[in-house]
């Protein structure tokens, strides 16, 4: 393998190279051995065809979905950025080509082209989803209207001008007659796609223009982030419950091996040692019995975790469908348990409507007073605590300036086997104002909770063996 | 066929149809890939989008064995490389008890006779090139896949009592995630990777009517985008391809003419498994699907 870079020209070589720094400057984890992979993989394709070479560079250098989604961003970006530097430094310029290009183009009468008719081939072309005809046709409408002299400068604020004046909207509008392609609205995502070619080809000109590239901008959270919707979300809390079901089933099989729990079974052994002439070669173990999850959830459902709670109550959901011995809890002023209505009703709609209307927690302000909740719980659940439950608190510890009672928390936690705080507020506002988490952090775990990544994290940190995890609380 | 279906990217690509499995874009790229380099491909997707059945259809393809290893919570060495067949040895022991030296015996009990392989020890010993597929590589533990780098990077297995184990010709691996479990780096660098995603609207047509030719082509095209359609909504388990093949030859069995609401509310189960996600379809699909707006939406 160490041979193969020498089949790929040492030009290629240096930007693959120069590539694969930019996706680790982005996050993705691509070492050497990746990159060495990468050119073995390039000596085995055409690499003329764009779609071979990207997947083949994909499959060896981004290896998970999220690092496939980065790395689709930055490979454009890279190549787009190499091209335009080669282009510059070899003084190639499109006026030449430009002529040609246009020629080409759909019904391109001279270079003169009536505007309604621009509008109508763009919004066909658009329904049609047709990607070289797209490109096409956002060439002539930059360069339509470049004409009438209406760069603003701002590549942004040109692309937006642009399609305002190609009357382009994905909404349906009926006053345009019936044959009118943009009747029935432009698809949401060619219209995403037009512009950001509309914009790839406002920068090459200004590239083209001032003779240098802009400067490289790292790609930003929104770019990165997965597209989501809510109701994803709560499908990806399910899956993330689920695999805390699992874990939890089988922590005890995993802890079974290690030595200093073991204890022989003699009875089971002597059997065992049957088949093999009474000489007891393959010991038996008393199994370790996996602990049974008993669980206790608090959850908060005030209005300061208003966008927090539909996460909240999902998780909530989840747990519920994989626990048979759990109870839960909501809160804000008083304590209400809620056990029997995720019992009763299987739709997440209904229950979190339930709740809402019938839980009674809210008493006279609406603020949570975890004071009161704690002593609530305390009283409702005191003789059934021990040390194998485990207490889970959804919340943001903003106690609106009231007492927050540690000292009763804190004895619940030490009746339980282990509690946790889940806080849908970033770290970095903890204890600010009047968050008070860091009193009750010494008494639990207290993890950031908004996202189903830190969810997984809160997974793994509750199924890992118990002891573990009783050194890290204490 | 099997040297004629190594030859191209697009010859492989052929040579999957010819077998029954219509690949993606990138599937056949990758997969081409990997016999050429010789390295793993780990493949990860959603439930039900061909994994498992792209490690067959290559294994036809190529005319080789396939040896599938399925992966569990709890998996060790002894079930899945190798272990010593105790019972023999014994009784190895206690045939030649009188007269043999204790130097010699333990020779001898300790060779390749007394061994019983597991499927990755048979994949490394085949005497004729295999397709190994170790399946849902995410169940195991972070110990297995520890165990599995030798072997995926190097082709070989070190037994302290015999030595080095090495492959007497090289199979094509293929590992599967459903993606329960993040993956080690260094599983992960060894592998080419392939996503595998619930195919587009026309690809998936393809797979049906390859599968249920019989099947009307407006109603094959109908029921992929039903399918979809339900797959777009929040639901525990979306819908499979195989679910939407199963579905398929349902509605052929059945005679439909038409997929309408009644057709629909009866043949739904086929598609949707949980009694949550059986509403929520019902309740978003169905009425699209109205007896009067037969039309496609």
């Amino acid at each position: 393998m160490a041979d193969a870079p020498a089949a790929v020209p040492a030009g290629l070589a240096a930007q693959l190279i120069a590539f694969s720094e930019e996706l680790r400057a982005e996050g993705v984890n691509s070492g050497t051995s990746q990159l060495l992979d990468a050119f073995a993989v390039l000596a085995e394709i055409p690499w003329a065809d764009p779609g071979d070479f990207r997947e083949a560079l994909a499959a060896t250098l981004a290896k998970s979905q999220e690092d496939r989604r980065i790395f689709e961003l930055v490979f454009e970006r890279f190549f787009f950025r190499a091209a335009e530097q080669a282009a510059i430094r070899a003084g190639v310029r499109e006026h030449a080509d430009e002529e040609r290009g246009e020629g080409e183009g759909k019904g391109d009468a001279g270079g003169e082209l009536d505007l309604d008719e621009l509008r109508r081939q763009i919004a066909a072309a658009l329904q049609a989803g047709e990607e070289s005809l797209m490109r096409d046709l956002a060439r002539l409408a930059i360069a339509t209207f470049g004409r009438q002299g209406q760069h603003s400068g701002v590549i942004g604020v040109d692309v937006q001008r642009i399609r305002r004046a190609l009357g382009l909207r994905s909404e349906p509008r009926h006053e345009l007659p019936a044959d009118d392609p943009r009747r029935a609205g432009v698809p949401r995502e060619a219209l995403r796609r037009f512009e950001a070619l509309m914009r790839r080809e406002l920068e090459r000109g200004q590239i083209e223009r001032t003779a240098k590239l802009p400067p490289s901008r790292p790609l930003n959270e929104l770019d990165r982030a997965l597209p989501s919707g809510p109701l994803q979300d709560l499908a990806a809390v399910h899956r993330v419950v689920a695999q805390l079901k699992r874990r939890l089933k089988t922590q005890g099989l995993q802890t079974r091996g290690h030595a200093r729990h073991a204890h022989v079974d003699v009875r089971r052994t002597m059997r065992a040692s049957l088949q093999t002439g009474g000489v007891p070669v393959d010991l038996r173990f008393k199994p370790i019995r996996p602990r049974r999850p008993e669980i206790y959830v608090l959850c908060d459902v005030s209005t300061s975790v208003t966008s927090a709670s539909v996460f909240f109550l999902s998780v909530l959901h989840a747990l519920h469908d994989s626990f048979r011995k759990m109870r839960s809890f909501v809160f804000i002023e008083r304590i209400s348990e809620v056990t029997d209505v995720f019992d009763r009703e299987r739709d997440f709609r209904a229950v979190s409507e339930a709740i809402a209307s019938d839980a009674g927690v809210a008493d006279v302000s609406g603020y949570t007073d975890y004071g009161r909740v704690w002593s609530e719980f305390r009283a409702l659940v005191e003789d059934d605590l021990h040390p194998r439950a485990t207490v889970i608190v959804l919340g943001d510890a903003r106690t609106n300036g009231r007492d927050p009672r540690a000292d009763i928390f804190g004895q619940i936690a030490a009746r339980a086997g282990r509690t946790f705080w889940l806080n849908p507020e970033p770290r970095l506002y903890w204890n600010y104002g009047d968050s008070v988490i860091a009193t009750y952090e010494q008494h639990c775990r207290a993890f950031e909770c908004w996202t189903t990544s830190q969810l997984e994290d809160f997974v793994k940190a509750l199924t890992q063996p118990i002891h573990a995890a009783s050194l890290i609380s204490r | 066929m099997a040297a004629a279906a190594s030859e191209s990217v697009a010859e492989l690509a052929a040579g999957l149809r010819e077998v029954g499995y219509v690949p993606g874009d990138s599937t056949a790229l990758v997969s081409y890939l990997a016999t050429k380099l010789g390295k793993p491909i780990l493949v990860e997707g959603p439930a039900g989008v061909g994994k498992t059945e792209l490690a067959k259809a290559l294994a036809k393809v190529f005319d080789r064995r396939l040896v599938r290893l399925q992966c569990y919570e709890g998996l060790d060495e002894a079930k899945a490389l190798y272990e010593w067949n105790y019972r023999k040895q014994l009784l190895r022991i206690q045939a030649e008890r009188q007269d043999t030296a204790w130097n010699e015996v333990q020779d001898d009990i300790f060779g390749e006779e007394f061994l019983l392989s597991r499927p990755l020890m048979d994949a490394i010993t085949s005497e004729q090139p295999i397709v190994l597929l170790i399946d849902e590589i995410d169940k195991t533990d972070q110990e297995f896949e520890a165990m599995l780098l030798e072997l995926l990077s190097d082709f070989q297995i070190s037994i302290p009592e015999l030595g080095l184990v090495e492959a007497r010709s090289h199979p094509i691996v293929l590992l599967t995630s459903n993606n329960s479990r993040e993956l080690t780096e260094a599983l992960k660098r060894r592998c080419l990777y392939l996503w595998l995603d619930y195919p587009e609207l026309d690809h998936e047509l393809e797979i049906v009517r390859l599968h249920v030719p019989d099947l009307e082509a407006t109603i094959a095209r109908k029921l992929v985008e039903i399918v979809g359609m339900v797959r777009d909504l929040d639901l525990k388990k979306p819908p499979s391809i195989a679910e939407s093949i199963d579905w398929a030859r349902a509605l052929l069995l059945l005679g439909a003419d038409d997929i309408d609401a009644d057709v629909f509310r009866e043949t739904l189960s086929v598609i949707v498994k949980h009694r949550t996600d059986l509403d929520i379809v019902a309740e978003r699909v169905g009425v699209k699907l109205g007896p009067a707006s037969v039309s496609a939406p």
